[in-house]
């Protein structure tokens, strides 16, 4: 029964996630300009920001599943913290990948030591870490209580690191989406594409929760 | 509140009194201290105006490298005797430990810094009496062993151990490393107070939050 109606809620979500993402790449590649100064390389903007956005949305997930987690101890949260992890992992990689590729064309160099880089290559090393415990854990519930505390540390810790490094660099644009400096399409496309990462978010940390259960129940029936 | 002073110094005690009686501990991380000095320093060429901007950096590397190595034998000790066991019976909680053992990897990281930053201000000819850098010290220590106890816990349970608390370690502090390196540097430039008070509130502040967030999670490392 219960496998059905996840069935069902991944259906739709797929549905929604494939019409979002063939928008976003229409907004994204077809209909908004080519931004003045920077030329048509600007458009790699409508992807950098999304992935930059879900991945912080996933360590956020993680946190909030970490404290979860040492509270009531059910595994349940432990899962979709691993799974959130891993996925915000693969997200934050793509924002350091798509980064250098922009700033070569927009700064002239692949890595400048500035504020946003050096942050998100901070929390992407912390990140790292955390995948790591769990894996370096021999007990499965211990090494769910120790990247817990490291997820849960770890995510206090990201407003002080990009503090302290706002501090140290600044070469970044700002966040101009919040200062209204976007013209209405582009804000149009960034929301669209925004919205298809996030759903495509959901869709994958679901199927890794799913796949995890799978796993966790073959290990049960082998006894 | 006396009661959980005497618990929390009976920890420390008995890791001082251990720690004394195992010098080569402290004798082995200060010598890789002073090791990181110097490799340093090849990197730079001597003289040059390079060499003075990057002096901040060069001791605070030495330093932190230092207290990972210190910081991963305050448990990894107590794992190889089955000492920890020993310790979690203790009538005590279990953040009284957390305390304890912090208290304990403070004061070793202090007086490693302590031996290493007169030889930094030797080696780089700068003026020995700096009591404003001694402040730094301290702040940046606190840091350091408010993450390092707790993961130093954490890492000793894990099967890579020695090798996992730098991974876990290095990227928490660096807000420490940052505001210490660039209230040094502002020191040495012989700047007025006013223009480092940022960098000791991002430490202060660090220090503050880490021990509190350490102190609730301690227990969830420790638990068996």
């Amino acid at each position: 029964m219960i496998r059905g109606k996840g069935t069902l809620w991944n259906g739709v979500l797929l549905g929604l996630g494939f019409a979002l993402m063939l928008a976003a790449l229409y907004l994204i590649f077809v209909y908004v300009p080519t931004e003045e100064t920077m030329g048509v390389v600007q458009r790699i903007f409508y992807f950098h920001v999304p992935l930059a956005w879900v991945g912080l949305l996933a360590f956020l997930v993680v946190f909030v599943c970490s404290i979860l987690y040492l509270w009531r101890r059910d595994a349940k949260w432990d899962t979709i913290a691993a799974s959130s992890a891993e996925v915000g992992m693969v997200f934050t990689t793509l924002v350091l990948i798509t980064g250098p590729i922009w700033a070569k064309a927009a700064w002239g160099v692949w890595w400048a030591w500035d504020f946003r880089l050096t942050a998100t290559l901070a929390l992407w090393l912390i990140y790292i870490a955390y995948l790591l415990v769990r894996s370096y854990t021999a007990e499965e519930s211990r090494g769910a209580r120790f990247a817990a505390v490291l997820g849960i540390v770890g995510f206090i810790d990201v407003p002080i690191v990009a503090l302290a490094i706002r501090l140290w660099r600044t070469q970044h644009p700002g966040p101009v989406v919040f200062e209204g400096g976007l013209a209405p399409s582009m804000l149009l496309a960034l929301l669209v594409s925004i919205a298809a990462f996030t759903v495509l978010y959901i869709l994958l940390v679901g199927q890794r929760v799913s796949l995890r259960n799978l796993g966790t129940e073959l290990k049960r029936l082998k006894g | 509140m006396k009661g959980l002073f005497t618990e929390v110094y009976a920890i420390l005690w008995k890791e001082l009194i251990s720690g004394l009686r195992t010098k080569e501990i402290i004798t082995s991380v200060l010598v890789f201290g002073l090791l990181v000095l110097v490799i340093f320093n090849f990197a730079f060429e001597p003289g040059t105006s390079t060499r003075e901007t990057v002096a901040p950096g060069i001791l605070w590397a030495a330093i932190a490298f230092a207290g990972v190595l210190g910081l991963n034998r305050t448990f990894a000790a107590e794992r190889e005797n089955s000492c920890l066991e020993g310790l979690m019976l203790c009538p005590v909680e279990r953040h009284v430990i957390y305390w304890g053992k912090l208290a304990a990897s403070f004061i070793f990281i202090l007086l490693v810094a302590a031996i290493i930053t007169p030889i930094f201000l030797v080696l780089f000819n700068l003026p020995l009496f700096m009591p404003r850098l001694a402040l730094i010290v301290v702040l940046a220590t606190l840091g350091f062993a408010s993450i390092g106890t707790l993961f130093s816990a954490l890492a000793a349970n894990t099967k890579a151990r020695d090798l996992m608390l730098p991974i876990l370690f290095l990227p928490l502090v660096v807000p420490v490393i940052i505001a210490a390196v660039e209230a040094t540097g502002l020191v040495l430039d012989g700047r007025p107070w006013g223009d480092m008070a940022t960098w000791l509130q991002i430490m202060i502040a660090f220090d503050v939050i880490f021990v509190i967030v350490s102190t609730f999670v301690f227990e969830f490392v420790v638990e068996e």
